[in-house]
């Protein structure tokens, strides 16, 4: 009895141990992230920082040549997504599929090779892309032409209408590994019995696939979209490394990530507004959030779990 | 005992080694000319360290699309060098109103630049001047002289003779007639609608028209440009969309293009990696004998960090920016800049003495974008380069990129409202 009434003391070593990471997030994250979001509420004028609340967004969606920028900007960035969800995640489901198979040999060779792009830097990953593409010297067209395929060849980068998707489908081969990755480590943790009762009951081959695999990678293929989409919507590198910060031609490259560059740093001529370049990173971060919100409340909690 | 001298001697050397080591000041440029690097290294800062002991000069450039946004942060941070290249126009006056850049008017170095010298890094008033001026770029066409022979080709003076010549190297097919590509953008709108322009808007007498708002961008003058960039398409090589700035120089340096549309900052990178001879001709005129008029574009100046502990010092090396010592080893370093001072300066390369010698022949004028009309947004400077890519391309009629640019323009600035 005596001791229920007792308070409880106050657990120091869980603040202790806390401690480190807390700081380290807070001034590396936490605080430029609110930072950011304070300084979109503002605007310069006459060399004066001044409070001026939401015109930024006013800005931003109202003027049609801001809002024009920005739809294209998003309207691309989800392109640009669906294309990583529709060819890059398949693939890496395929891949790690084939992978697991108890007898392909080299496997920890193809792995490895496969996965090795992903650890390249962004500016070599584009250089060698533009090189490889290039109409002048690329080997693209001469392969092409290798198979008498020469006229399917266009100057992809160059060109509006293909030069998003191109780009696109560079960075596929570049991230294809990270999804092989884990779909793999989640396939080898199916146990053996599973596959051996579906066995017995008749399920094999490509139905063991569908029907007790599958299922079971179901929440790794969830954590893989939402690292996509995160990661899609936060990109820059590539298509600044590849097109520059005007994401040509004709800002048919131009995500949210080099939109707010060229607002925030400036380009050329073009002097930088810190102030409205914050404005889009918020509208970044806010849709970041509500994708996130999304998968979180309206399929995480909805998924299935299975327990060995 | 005499080790013991000896040993004291060096001693000795190395306490007052150290006590001038302390005394001298070392400046930092920062700079986007980080093609330039051994120049400065090699010629231009031995040649001022070796006038002005006790004073140590580092050039630190960074790479140029970059270099207004990171000096931008530097500046704001208190972390840029003392010396401070200038870009011409707007974003050095922005600097300067920004308080990142000193009033340099009472400098004595100034007194041999003249007005329009000045005029790119002063302000709207002309009543204080905050950069050096270095040089001026001008634009035309370098051609490859061994390939016009080939052929029995003469340099085109008018428009039509301009054609003609590309035709002519279409139908041989063993030259790309022009050795340029819109995937960079910028070239289409610096080397191709800024380089022929200034024929159909008439220099200056254009340029001021529309800063004033007398013309418009959807007038005649300034839409035809566009309508001529669209007819160079045929002319550049097979997928020219995806053709970078770099491509376009090695394929005209390889011997593979006729015609190069450049800016005379090429010459010194031209001249170590062609193995031809190289000619150059100015920007073709409608009708022979018309004026012709040429971009002749203040490129490139010094000015002094307002933040800079070391101003005395850098005052000392702005100065001497000013005298015909480092004129001559600027002008001749690095053909193809021009000096901006008033002294008379002796150039050897034969290919900047034909671009310098349209000076006598036609009448100047700078790019019509960078003064005052891309101050705003949309940017003007960058909308071009865009409608030049465009037009070349032919996804928009040169109507259209006019009317897009003057609505563009007027969303912002009054005259052209």
């Amino acid at each position: 009895m005596s001791q229920a009434n007792r308070k409880p003391r106050f657990k120091w070593h869980i603040v202790v141990f806390l401690a480190p990471a807390v700081l380290v997030y807070t001034a590396i994250m936490i605080f430029p992230l609110f930072n950011t979001l304070r300084l979109a509420l503002f605007s310069e004028v006459d060399q004066v920082r001044v409070f001026t609340g939401l015109d930024n967004f006013r800005t931003l969606f109202g003027d049609p040549r801001w809002s024009e920028s920005f739809w294209n900007a998003l309207g691309n960035n989800f392109w640009f997504f669906v294309i990583h969800m529709v060819v890059q995640n398949p693939i890496g489901i395929l891949l790690a599929a084939i992978l697991s198979h108890p007898r392909l040999r080299f496997a920890t060779l193809y792995r490895s090779a496969i996965f090795v792009p992903t650890i390249l830097s962004f500016v070599i990953i584009g250089f060698a892309w533009k090189l490889i593409l290039s109409p002048i010297w690329g080997i693209a067209p001469d392969m092409l032409d290798a198979i008498g395929l020469k006229f399917l060849y266009a100057p992809w980068l160059g060109k509006e209408e293909y030069a998003l998707t191109t780009l696109a489908l560079v960075s596929v081969w570049q991230f294809v590994g990270i999804p092989m990755m884990l779909i793999y480590a989640a396939l080898l943790s199916i146990p053996e019995e599973v596959l051996e009762a579906g066995e017995i009951d008749g399920v094999t081959g490509a139905s063991a696939f569908w029907k007790i695999k599958l299922p079971l990678i179901l929440p790794s293929i969830g954590i893989i979209s939402i690292l996509t989409f995160v990661g899609n919507f936060n990109a820059f590198d590539l298509i600044y490394a590849a097109q520059g910060a005007l994401a040509g031609p004709d800002y048919s490259t131009d995500i949210l990530g080099t939109f707010m560059y060229r607002t925030f740093f400036g380009f050329q001529l073009q002097l930088g507004d810190p102030h409205m370049g914050s404005a889009i990173a918020t509208a970044m971060f806010g849709i970041i959030l509500i994708g996130v919100c999304i998968y979180l409340f309206g399929i995480q909690t909805r998924m299935r779990r299975y327990q060995f | 005992m005499k080790t013991k001298t000896f040993g004291m001697a060096l001693l000795a050397t190395t306490i007052l080694g150290g006590a001038a080591m302390a005394e001298d000041v070392t400046l930092t440029i920062e700079s986007w000319r980080n093609d330039d690097l051994t120049l400065w290294q090699d010629t231009i800062i031995p040649a001022f360290e070796a006038a002005n002991p006790g004073i140590k000069v580092v050039f630190s450039p960074s790479a140029p699309a970059e270099y207004n946004a990171v000096l931008n942060s530097k500046l704001d941070a208190g972390s840029a060098g003392d010396l401070i290249t200038c870009r011409p126009f707007d974003a050095s006056l922005a600097l300067y109103d920004a308080g990142h850049l000193t009033d340099l008017s009472d400098l004595g170095g100034m007194a041999n630049f003249s007005d329009v010298a000045k005029s790119a890094w002063q302000t709207d008033d002309g009543a204080a001047s905050f950069c050096v001026p270095m040089a001026s770029v001008i634009h035309g066409f370098i051609y490859n002289k061994d390939a016009f022979k080939e052929l029995g080709l003469d340099a085109p003076v008018t428009e039509d003779e301009f054609f003609a010549v590309l035709e002519a190297f279409k139908a041989d097919g063993n030259y790309t007639p022009m050795a340029m590509g819109t995937n960079d953008q910028w070239e289409a709108a610096t080397m191709g609608y800024n380089n022929i322009g200034p024929n159909y808007w008439k220099g200056e007498e254009g340029r001021l028209a529309l800063i004033a708002g007398e013309q418009k961008l959807t007038d005649a003058q300034w839409v035809a440009p566009y309508a001529t960039l669209a007819k160079w398409a045929p002319y550049l090589g097979d997928g020219y969309e995806a053709q970078t700035y770099p491509d376009s120089q090695n394929i005209f340096t390889l011997g593979r293009a006729a015609i190069y549309p450049a800016g005379s900052w090429e010459i010194s990178g031209f001249n170590g990696l062609a193995d031809f001879e190289m000619g150059a001709f100015k920007p073709p005129v409608a009708a022979a004998g018309d004026d012709c008029y040429i971009s002749d574009h203040t490129d490139i100046a010094m000015g002094l960090n307002a933040a800079s502990p070391n101003a005395e010092a850098a005052r000392t090396f702005l100065d001497w920016m000013g005298t015909a010592e480092f004129a001559s080893i600027y002008a001749n370093a690095l053909p193809g800049f021009f000096s901006l001072s008033s002294h008379e300066i002796a150039m050897e390369d034969p290919l900047a003495q034909e671009f310098v010698s349209w000076r006598g022949e036609c009448s100047s004028t700078i790019r019509s974008t960078y003064q005052i009309l891309s101050r705003g947004t949309p940017n003007l400077e960058n909308e071009t380069w865009g409608a030049s890519a465009a037009a070349i391309k032919g996804t928009k009629t040169p109507e259209e990129l006019g009317a897009e640019l003057q609505s563009g323009l007027a969303s912002w600035y009054k005259p052209q409202m």
